[in-house]
């Protein structure tokens, strides 16, 4: 085998949980020839792949599905540039350098505490100067860049007192140096870039790791469709490559990757992604579909109309991108108190100059005192604050299931007082579950169950899912066959059983599938989409943290009002994108609001509001869309999430409090000339490690 | 003074050759998948059967 040929792929597995998954996968797809090596990155729920090129992508999700996995192929364009991690990768180096800087310097710094003078203290200056300059240098840049840009669009931020105070002190200490002087403020200036850095690091790996579980949530992305070629072979094509003209064969249970017409065949298309209808929509010959619907019935050929961006989407990402405008305007915590606290800091230091040069201390001792009062202010306890509780509380949220994209999600989140929630697959679970499974014979349900398990379709996965929660044991049946767009069929001792489509169209357009044994009806199952379990629960706890509830559903209103007298909500219905982006601003006015949605058609909607959050089972636009992501089938981690965005913030305002509280013992002392740089170095890193402390009681703050 | 000559090298030769181990690690991705490589003693190596 040659290993130039060899083609790299990254697939998103969600169930990898324990170290036999890992074994299984990466032992057992070797076994496969064409797959050279396999490499499981837990931490991030993914499998890299080393494949031979003639490896089509539905024989290595096969391989996968053999093993017992579900894998999701991940976007070529997404795994190989990746800004976001480069960035907290140079962060991490960042604070890997002024680690050890601070470190040596510090070492360098005790000698000349406890007590060396002379030619040593100035050879330890020295040598402390060789270490701090290159590395605030390096380690600066990120503080350096920010503050420049906030200053050239006239705004000041937390960076901006950061720099000066940098700079200046080493200006300073240089110049002590240089003339033998006793105070070097080196080691401080070093040590307050390590707290900064370590703070903007964890808002990094915060995001990364949000970003890195979204992804692996992304099903539609990488996907694509079995074509049907000239010589009626079919092979699989990346939805990215798919062209207008092209003939996509789709089965049941899967998404239409592109826009297009039937063909051939007739199914029902579930479109509850894409409008928040609960009913399915048949389509014939000649009908219109749409990228992102799910084929439920049978297998159709849909010719391809329009592919990417020409889709029905693309409206909507028009729409979406307005919205989004917005919201950019937001401004997080800690800038905002940076806007009072920098104008503060740098008056307080001109005033510490002016006073002594007044008094009579000369510039030198002047500046020296200046310096120590930008130094001791600077907000390294501010700088931690914030990432330190935001971190911990992200990783709270995420192993009760709920992904936090960044920080500033969680600053919009604890703001919210009102909430606009859509129906289909957010309230609901959005998809059929089957109905009044325990009213059927024992008999019939294990015949029901055996049929059942042996198909891939949709309403059959939901009849396995509904016996298997009422512990039924599968009859003992053989020689079972599916028919697309029938059914299954099987012998069950000498007698044929067959589980399919209603002979005659059952009244309304519900979901339903027959059990027939000998050819007679024995029982008809009906599916609908259900509550979710604790969809009362999570609303009225909702109600009593003070958060007004209400409806915004894209279904009709008979389909609606049963959901909404249940939780006693009001309901707006029968919605456009633009009348959810419409009603979300009209309660914008008065109140933040938080949008909860999964559909296309609530993307806009999502990128609007104050904050957002999507179901894990959610659209790929609507998990783009929005802030926070929670997983499973309850809606209790909404409720969670928000009280642990309240908590967190109110951890933050006490660190800030905190570090206010430590600035007004410490001011005066500059003031007076009493902060030598060993005072500034406890000063500092007794705030820092204070401000960490309080944020680890976030820890466990959910059972 | 002597003493320092050699201690003052040694302490920050250390701290370099750290910081180089550090970096190095960090190049080849032994940060990338930590709590996946706390679980990977429990994976049993297969037997040797190809090649």
């Amino acid at each position: 085998m040659t290993a130039a040929a060899l083609v790299e792929r990254d697939f998103a597995v969600p169930d990898i949980r324990c170290a036999g998954c890992i074994a299984k996968l990466e032992q057992g797809l070797v076994r496969d020839r064409r797959i050279a090596s396999a490499r499981v990155n837990f931490t991030e729920k993914r499998v890299h792949l080393s494949c031979l090129p003639d490896a089509e992508m539905p024989d290595l999700i096969g391989a996968f599905t053999t093993l017992g996995f579900e894998a999701h192929p991940i976007g070529d364009a997404l795994g190989d540039a990746d800004p976001a991690a480069a960035g907290s990768r140079e962060l991490l180096r960042a604070v890997a350098v002024a680690g050890f800087a601070m470190m040596n310097i510090m070492l360098l710094s005790v000698s000349v505490w406890s007590g060396a003078t002379g030619a040593t203290r100035d050879l330890f200056h020295w040598l402390s100067a060789m270490i701090a300059l290159p590395t605030i240098a390096y380690a600066g840049r990120p503080f350096f860049r920010s503050a420049w840009r906030a200053l050239r669009h006239r705004q000041t931020n937390m960076d901006v007192p950061i720099s000066i105070g940098v700079l200046l002190a080493s200006a300073l200490s240089l110049y002590e140096t240089a003339t033998h002087g006793p105070h070097a403020y080196f080691d401080g200036a070093v040590m307050l870039l390590f707290f900064l850095l370590c703070g903007r690091w964890l808002d990094s790996v915060m995001r990364d790791r949000a970003r890195g579980g979204i992804t692996a949530l992304l099903r539609n992305m990488g996907t694509g469709a079995m074509v049907l070629g000239d010589n009626g072979k079919t092979r699989w094509i990346d939805a990215t490559a798919l062209e207008p003209g092209m003939v996509m064969l789709v089965a049941a249970g899967e998404r239409l990757a592109a826009d297009g017409a039937v063909v051939r065949g007739s199914s029902r298309l579930d479109l509850s992604l894409l409008t928040g209808e609960s009913a399915p929509q048949s389509v014939r010959p000649d009908d219109r579909v749409h990228a992102g619907t799910l084929n439920l019935d049978a297998p159709v050929e849909v010719k391809v109309s329009a592919v990417g961006a020409d889709t029905a989407l693309a409206d909507i990402a028009r729409l979406m991108g307005e919205a989004a405008q917005g919201k950019s305007h937001y401004v997080r915590i800690a800038d905002r108190a940076a806007r009072l606290y920098a104008p503060a800091v740098h008056a307080l230091a001109l005033l510490a100059f002016v006073g002594w040069m007044i008094v009579g201390a000369g510039w030198h001792h002047s500046l020296l005192i200046a310096v120590a009062v930008l130094i001791i202010t600077c907000p390294c306890a501010l700088g931690l604050a914030v990432p330190a509780a935001q971190i911990v509380a992200a990783g709270e949220l995420m192993r009760v299931g709920v992904l936090v994209k960044d920080g500033s999600a969680l600053e919009r989140l604890a703001e919210v007082d009102r909430a606009m929630i859509d129906k289909t697959g957010t309230l609901t679970l959005g998809r059929p579950e089957a109905r009044d499974l325990e009213r059927l014979d024992p008999h019939v349900q294990s015949l029901a169950l055996a049929l059942a398990q042996a198909s891939r379709h949709p309403l059959s996965e939901a009849l396995t899912r509904g016996l298997q929660v009422l512990d039924v044991s599968r009859a003992d049946v053989h020689t079972i066959r599916e028919t697309p767009g029938f059914g299954v069929e099987a012998k069950w001792g000498d007698r044929v059983v067959t589980l399919g489509r209603p002979s005659d169209p059952i009244e309304g357009d519900a979901l339903a599938t027959q059990l027939s044994i000998d050819g007679a009806l024995v029982a008809t199952i009906r599916f609908a989409d259900r509550l979710r379990p604790d969809a009362r629960a999570a609303i009225d706890a909702l109600r009593s943290d003070g958060i007004d509830v209400s409806i915004l559903s894209g279904d009709r209103a008979a389909a609606v009002a049963p959901v909404a007298r249940e939780l006693g909500m009001t309901a707006q219905t029968g919605m456009s994108p633009q009348d959810k982006l419409a009603a979300l601003a009209r309660q914008s006015v008065t109140h933040k609001v938080l949008m909860i949605g999964d559909g296309l058609n609530d993307g806009p909607a999502l990128a609007a509001g104050h904050a957002s959050m999507a179901p894990g089972s959610a659209s790929d636009v609507g998990k783009n869309a929005s802030d926070c992501i929670f997983l499973g089938d309850r809606l209790m981690p909404i409720v969670a999430t928000l009280r642990m965005a309240r908590r967190t913030q109110a951890i933050v305002r006490q660190n800030f409090a905190l570090a206010i509280g430590y600035n007004v013992i410490a001011v005066p002392l500059a003031f007076l000339g009493y902060v030598t740089p060993l005072v500034a170095a406890l000063a500092m890193s007794g705030s820092s490690l204070l401000v960490v402390g309080n944020a680890m009681r976030l820890k466990r703050a959910i059972r | 003074m002597n003493g320092l000559a050699v201690l003052i090298p040694i302490a920050l030769g250390l701290g370099l050759l750290g910081l180089a181990a550090f970096f190095w690690s960090l190049r080849r991705g032994q940060f990338d998948d930590l709590d996946g490589a706390a679980l990977r003693i429990f994976v049993e190596d297969e037997e040797e059967t190809s090649p």
